[in-house]
């Protein structure tokens, strides 16, 4: 009987395992797709795509895709402008999203329910909604820098960042796991006459890991994904981001290989940086269910 | 006093020596951003141009083509408009009207043997003037019309529609082709009224009534328009074409053979021509109306907050030059503006292999509708011909496209000038 009990156990180790194996094929056959196709000339991409050679590294391999989308854009400038816009968004938002949460959360001020209701409620309007009156508003903003006061936000790197620092959803995610975190802590840091920046700095943040990386990476993929604002605001090419460099690659005679190679190499740093949080980022969604 | 004297005309000297060499800076943008051959052609123009004179330098900016309406659409918003902006023909009215161009000032006589389709005129002004123009031809082999017992239509007797529709038959009938008629159903957007809505025009229809561009009433759901949508929902239901396609089909499928004809542009020809040395490429077929093919491509114009658009009127005549109209031509492949410069380059010249390509522009090419409505149309033609296509009602669509037209019509007061 009990080697039956042990037969079972092992043979549904194997099927889990087997699903799990699947399912994580079927995710990673878009990238294993576009980091084979990124190694092949366009015309045998095309003429592989509608067989299972789609997805092995076969026939005339080279890099030379790589080499020609170096040449038809500056993928390099591309993807330093996404990482330092986005890397610098990402840390001030979490900085300032995580103290307006520490307020609404801990701190009792005249007028904090509201005041989170109608952030919270800026979560249902689409940024496309807001983008036209945003444009008008940032092209007349003045600007002090090594040249005195400039008006006009475009053509910078500030109008990439600086609107999208603050964020209902953000702030929404830090409310939720701050409140789940345990009262007597603040209280006792109160006791004992801690300020309440010196609570959320020595007590809140060092707790606070697994949400800081929630909000790291879902704040991460839609900078790093910025299309409509930057082609809005950046006419300047050496301003642009990956996305609206992506467009440089669709001409009327579409370079597949190529596309596949700009692909791939964007697709590093959002790789990275994922795996980099990965662990936070999972033990985040198994304690507050919010998923990206 | 003397010294006063003397320092009084030395400011003026100065003053005046830098007056006589001020350059005044005229920004350009341009759309082909990515395209390493357009790029090069298009800053040798302004490199050539900024050492021929002193009065003006012109920097460029280019964008990538996708984005590049949005681009000029959010600098105009912005009040960021460049000097010189290129625009997609049938663009142009919509941004005329819109303020964002103003009237082109150039020597008209320079332009006189340009082909109609380059030249962006709205309102009886010229707007924008195109270096090249681009057509559409019905792609296919020699071999092919031979085997099947098809003639060979020409520019002065193309083929009527029922020679046209014997075609496909016979081609679907062979059994050697996936699909009788490759139409590009796979590319959206401005592909579907520059490559579709000449069929509609050759029918007698239209997507809107040019007479008086107030209404779409009769011209997209006429008699004429419903034979069109009728003739049009059948190339799917007989199996001649697929109503969707893989943009790997359309890369490939002609040159894999997959099809017997293809509804594809100049810009695609080389390539067809590599891949079988019997290549043809056919003029529009006439289905009652005459044979008609779009018209139209990029051009340049003067933004309407430029400050020197006599400066910027000088540069474009400067890039209508024969020699760039070729290099222009030579590089990307698109039809030369004029017969002098067409003569110019191999492809184009008397029997070049894309010579068939300038007559047929000459004779067949019709601009999309001159409107600033057009934009949204463009956008209703496209959805209502991919819903024929997928089998919806030809009537009750047709009807929809038109109600949705006049609406956005009286939405905008009739698109009258600002």
């Amino acid at each position: 009987m009990a080697q039956i009990s042990q037969d079972n156990r092992g043979l549904r180790l194997v099927v889990r395992y087997a699903v799990l194996c699947l399912i994580a094929a079927i995710f990673s056959f878009p990238l294993i797709f576009m980091i084979v196709s990124s190694l092949k000339p366009s015309s045998q991409l095309l003429a592989d795509a509608h067989s299972f050679r789609a997805l092995l590294p076969v026939g005339d391999i080279s890099l030379q895709n790589y080499f020609d989308a170096f040449k038809r854009a500056p993928v390099a400038l591309f993807i330093f402008n996404s990482v330092l816009v986005t890397g610098v968004t990402v840390v001030a938002s979490l900085a300032l999203c995580s103290a307006a949460a520490f307020a609404f959360t801990f701190v009792m001020w005249k007028g904090r329910d509201l005041a989170l209701t109608v952030i919270l409620a800026t979560l249902i309007v689409p940024f496309e909604t807001i983008a036209i009156p945003l444009l008008l508003e940032a092209s007349k903003l003045p600007w002090i820098g090594a040249g005195g006061i400039t008006w006009g936000w475009l053509n910078s790197y500030r109008v990439q960042i600086v609107p999208f620092i603050a964020d209902g959803l953000t702030i929404y995610l830090f409310v939720q796991y701050f409140k789940d975190l345990p009262g007597e802590l603040i209280e006792a840091a109160r006791v004992e006459g801690a300020s309440w920046f010196a609570i959320y700095r020595r007590v809140v943040m060092p707790l606070s890991g697994p949400v800081l990386a929630t909000a790291a990476i879902l704040k991460f993929l839609v900078m790093y994904n910025q299309y409509l604002w930057p082609i809005m605001v950046t006419q300047e090419e050496q301003y642009r981001p990956v996305m609206v460099g992506l467009q440089y690659f669709f001409q009327l005679n579409r370079a597949w290989g190529e596309i596949m190679a700009y692909l791939s190499l964007i697709t590093v740093p959002v790789l990275a940086f994922y795996l980099y949080l990965q662990k936070a980022f999972i033990a985040s969604i198994a304690s507050t269910g919010v998923k990206g | 006093m003397k010294h006063l004297k003397w320092s009084v005309a030395a400011v003026a000297l100065i003053g005046w020596g830098s007056l006589a060499s001020a350059t005044e800076t005229l920004s350009m943008w341009y759309h082909g951003a990515g395209n390493e051959v357009e790029m090069k052609l298009i800053n040798q123009v302004i490199a050539d141009f900024n050492a021929s004179q002193t009065d003006y330098a012109v920097e460029l900016q280019s964008f990538p083509q996708a984005a590049y309406n949005d681009s000029v659409t959010a600098g105009a918003l912005a009040g960021n408009l460049p000097d010189i902006l290129d625009v997609d023909g049938p663009n142009m009215p919509n941004w005329a009207w819109a303020g964002y161009m103003q009237p082109l000032t150039i020597d008209e006589s320079k332009i006189a043997n340009f082909l109609p389709g380059t030249k962006g005129i709205y309102n009886g002004k010229l707007y924008s003037i195109g270096l090249w123009d681009a057509a559409i031809s019905l792609v296919t082999r020699q071999s092919t019309l031979d085997a099947l017992g098809l003639r060979t239509p020409t520019l002065e007797q193309p083929w009527t529609g029922e020679e046209f529709e014997a075609a496909l038959k016979a081609a679907k009938d062979s059994g050697k082709y996936k699909y009788a008629l490759d139409l590009g159903m796979a590319w959206t957007g401005e592909w579907y009224p520059y490559a579709f809505s000449p069929f509609l025009q050759s029918f007698g229809g239209d997507i809107v009534d040019r007479t008086t561009y107030a209404s779409a009433e009769g011209a997209l759901n006429g008699e004429a328009a419903l034979a069109w949508g009728n003739w049009w929902q059948h190339l799917f239901t007989e199996d001649y074409a697929q109503a969707d396609q893989d943009g790997a089909d359309r890369d490939n499928g002609f040159g894999a053979g997959d099809y017997a004809f293809s509804w594809n542009g100049n810009w695609a020809a080389l390539g067809a021509l590599k891949a079988f040395d019997d290549t043809l490429f056919l003029p529009a077929p006439d289905f009652g109306k005459g044979p008609k093919i779009g018209a139209a491509s990029w051009q340049f114009g003067v933004s309407a907050k430029s400050a020197h658009p006599e400066g910027a009127a000088k540069f474009i005549e400067f890039a209508l030059q024969d020699k760039y109209l070729a290099d222009f031509s030579n590089g990307i492949g698109l039809i030369p503006a004029t017969p002098s410069a067409a003569a110019m380059v191999d492809n184009y010249k008397d029997g070049g292999p894309l010579a068939v390509f300038f007559g047929l522009s000459n004779a067949q090419g019709m601009v999309r509708p001159v409107t600033p409505g057009y934009v949204v149309q463009a956008k209703v033609f496209e959805k209502a011909a991919n819903d024929i296509a997928h089998g919806a009602d030809v009537a009750a669509t047709l009807d929809a496209a038109v109600d949705e037209i006049d609406a956005d019509i009286a939405k905008n007061n009739g698109y009258a000038a600002q």
